[in-house]
């Protein structure tokens, strides 16, 4: 009896021990999270509308990734991208590839859903994809960021078989699909490019005869 | 900092000049070099609004027709040195974790007699409308100069502040999946021509908070921290906090927590 008492707690030792060792580190906020919860919806202007007020709000995915200070564990990743995997919608005639000059444009627009009361974009404002904050994607655009990869050659380098068609698409719907917590929006979950719009956007990455892979 | 903004200018030529053929970009850098340049040429703007606040903080001002020279912003009353780079802290008399704008709002309540509201109507200034409250930040800013950043935040309430801080600074949400980390958690990474530091490390923190408030030359206009977070977060596309809110303080708490012992360089020069 004692023996076995004794085994169990070597065992449990064994598997705590690198388990401890690769521990996650402590939350944002530690013991005070839910208290900064309360305290960050109680910091804004009570006379933001409602509808505004509900941007604030999170899905589970926000929250996870927030928890793990955007590098979740595996195990944990893997369930998100299949929850996400299980969100995305396609345009109801299934074409995936649109017209890449339109695509471009709204690749470089970065204005659209700024709201509050000092600098809010006009009513109206075209929201673009705003691609060009974070890639390079046709070369003869130099003013690009580079929080994600260059995309300059999407199918020079990639193809355009309906899989990599398929896969540009599912990214920019969904692009927890594929990474969790990257620093992507999810452009189509988040309403913010419709399924038509990102068909555009799919052809400015696929088409051979896009600026992305031309020149 | 002459030289930093030397470096800048510098950047924005190059880009500039790589740029070349492309239109619409090209007359907007070039527009913006010139203010570059008309802003180097008579130094820092932010100077003169220093002085302005110099002389506001001297005024005999307000019902109570005071001045503000025994304004408590840490140090002991009137000591200003320095008092900007221990700020937020934890004040007794208001039981509060304060930074220095909410502070020196409360010295204006409290000393001057003036209304809270009517003192942050015009808490930033707009064209052709100045602030008192920005040109008081620039010269307490000043007033820190060469010292380093001092934000341990050992007494509990400072440290459950910049907790909360680091919590918002992760926390995700809005149309584009946003949070402070997105653009600001990594190394060496820029939002289309705009380089973005890591505020998470001592290095990139201290780089960003040792410059503030700053002269920023596209709005031509001294920013504040609380104008230049409440931007950030106009940019995440989330609704507009209060002006001195919590969620601010506690931001800058954990930013200046992070960047303690970077020496002060203010007022700042920024695109
Ligand atoms: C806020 C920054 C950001 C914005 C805006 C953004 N992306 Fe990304 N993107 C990333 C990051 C970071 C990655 C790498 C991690 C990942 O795969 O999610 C990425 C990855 C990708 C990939 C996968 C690349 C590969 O090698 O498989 C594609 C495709 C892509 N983005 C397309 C787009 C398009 C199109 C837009 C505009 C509609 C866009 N992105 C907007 C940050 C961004
Ligand atoms: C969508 C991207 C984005 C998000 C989200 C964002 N910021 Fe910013 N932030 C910027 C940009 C762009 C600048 C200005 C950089 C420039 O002009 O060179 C900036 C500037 C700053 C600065 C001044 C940096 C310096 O070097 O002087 C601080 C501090 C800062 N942000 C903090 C925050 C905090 C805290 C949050 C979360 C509430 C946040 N930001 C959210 C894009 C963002």
């Amino acid at each position: 009896m004692k023996l076995k008492i004794a085994l169990f707690g070597l065992l449990t030792a064994a598997i705590a021990i690198p388990a401890l060792a690769q521990k996650a580190p402590e939350a944002p906020g530690g013991k005070y999270a839910k208290e900064a919860e309360q305290m960050f919806r109680s910091s804004f202007r009570t006379d933001n509308p409602k509808y505004w007020m509900s941007r604030l709000d999170q899905d589970d995915t926000m929250k996870t990734c927030g928890t793990y200070r955007d590098n979740p564990p595996r195990k944990v990743g893997e369930q998100i991208e299949k929850a996400n995997r299980t969100t995305i919608r396609y345009p109801v005639d299934g074409k995936l590839i649109g017209d890449w000059k339109e695509g471009e444009k709204l690749a470089a627009v970065g204005t659209g859903g700024h709201i509050g009361f000092i600098q809010p974009d006009p009513a109206g404002r075209v929201r673009g994809g705003n691609c060009y904050a974070c890639h390079e994607l046709a070369k003869k655009e130099l003013a690009y960021g580079t929080i994600g990869p260059s995309l300059h050659n999407f199918s020079k380098l990639r193809g355009t078989s309906d899989d990599i068609i398929k896969y540009a698409y599912d990214k920019i719907y969904n692009s927890n699909a594929f990474s969790a917590c990257t620093n992507m929006p999810r452009f189509g979950l988040l309403n913010w490019l419709t399924p038509e719009q990102i068909t555009h956007i799919v052809a400015f990455l696929v088409d051979p005869e896009s600026p992305v892979n031309k020149d | 900092m002459i030289q930093r903004f030397i470096r800048t200018l510098v950047g924005m030529a190059v880009a500039t000049a790589v740029i070349g053929s492309v239109s619409a970009q090209d007359s907007k850098v070039a527009d913006e070099l010139a203010k570059y340049r008309e802003a180097l040429a008579d130094g820092n703007p932010a100077d003169l609004l220093e002085v302005k606040g110099e002389g506001l903080w001297a005024e005999k001002r307000g019902p109570k027709n005071a001045s503000l020279e025994q304004c408590d912003l840490g140090l002991g009353p009137g000591k200003l040195d320095g008092a900007y780079a221990q700020l937020p802290k934890y004040f007794k008399d208001t039981n509060k974790v304060m930074d220095v704008e909410s502070r020196l709002v409360h010295c204006m309540v409290s000393l001057q007699g003036f209304k809270q509201e009517e003192v942050t109507k015009q808490w930033f200034s707009r064209p052709g409308k100045e602030s008192d409250i920005e040109a008081l930040v620039t010269f307490i800013g000043a007033k820190s100069n060469g010292k380093p950043i001092n934000v341990p935040a050992t007494h509990p309430e400072e440290a459950k502040m910049a907790k909360m801080g680091e919590y918002i600074f992760y926390r995700r949400s809005g149309p584009q999946d946003f949070s402070c980390s997105i653009c600001h958690g990594q190394e060496g990474k820029r939002i289309r021509l705009q380089e973005l530091g890591n505020l998470t490390t001592k290095d990139g923190a201290g780089f960003a908070m040792k410059t503030w408030p700053s002269y920023r030359v596209s709005q031509g206009a001294v920013w504040t921290m609380q104008r230049r977070l409440i931007d950030c977060m106009r940019q995440a596309r989330w609704p507009e906090p209060n002006y001195l809110a919590d969620s601010i303080i506690a931001l800058e708490t954990y930013l200046q927590k992070t960047a303690t012992g970077t020496v002060m360089e203010t007022p700042g020069i920024k695109r």
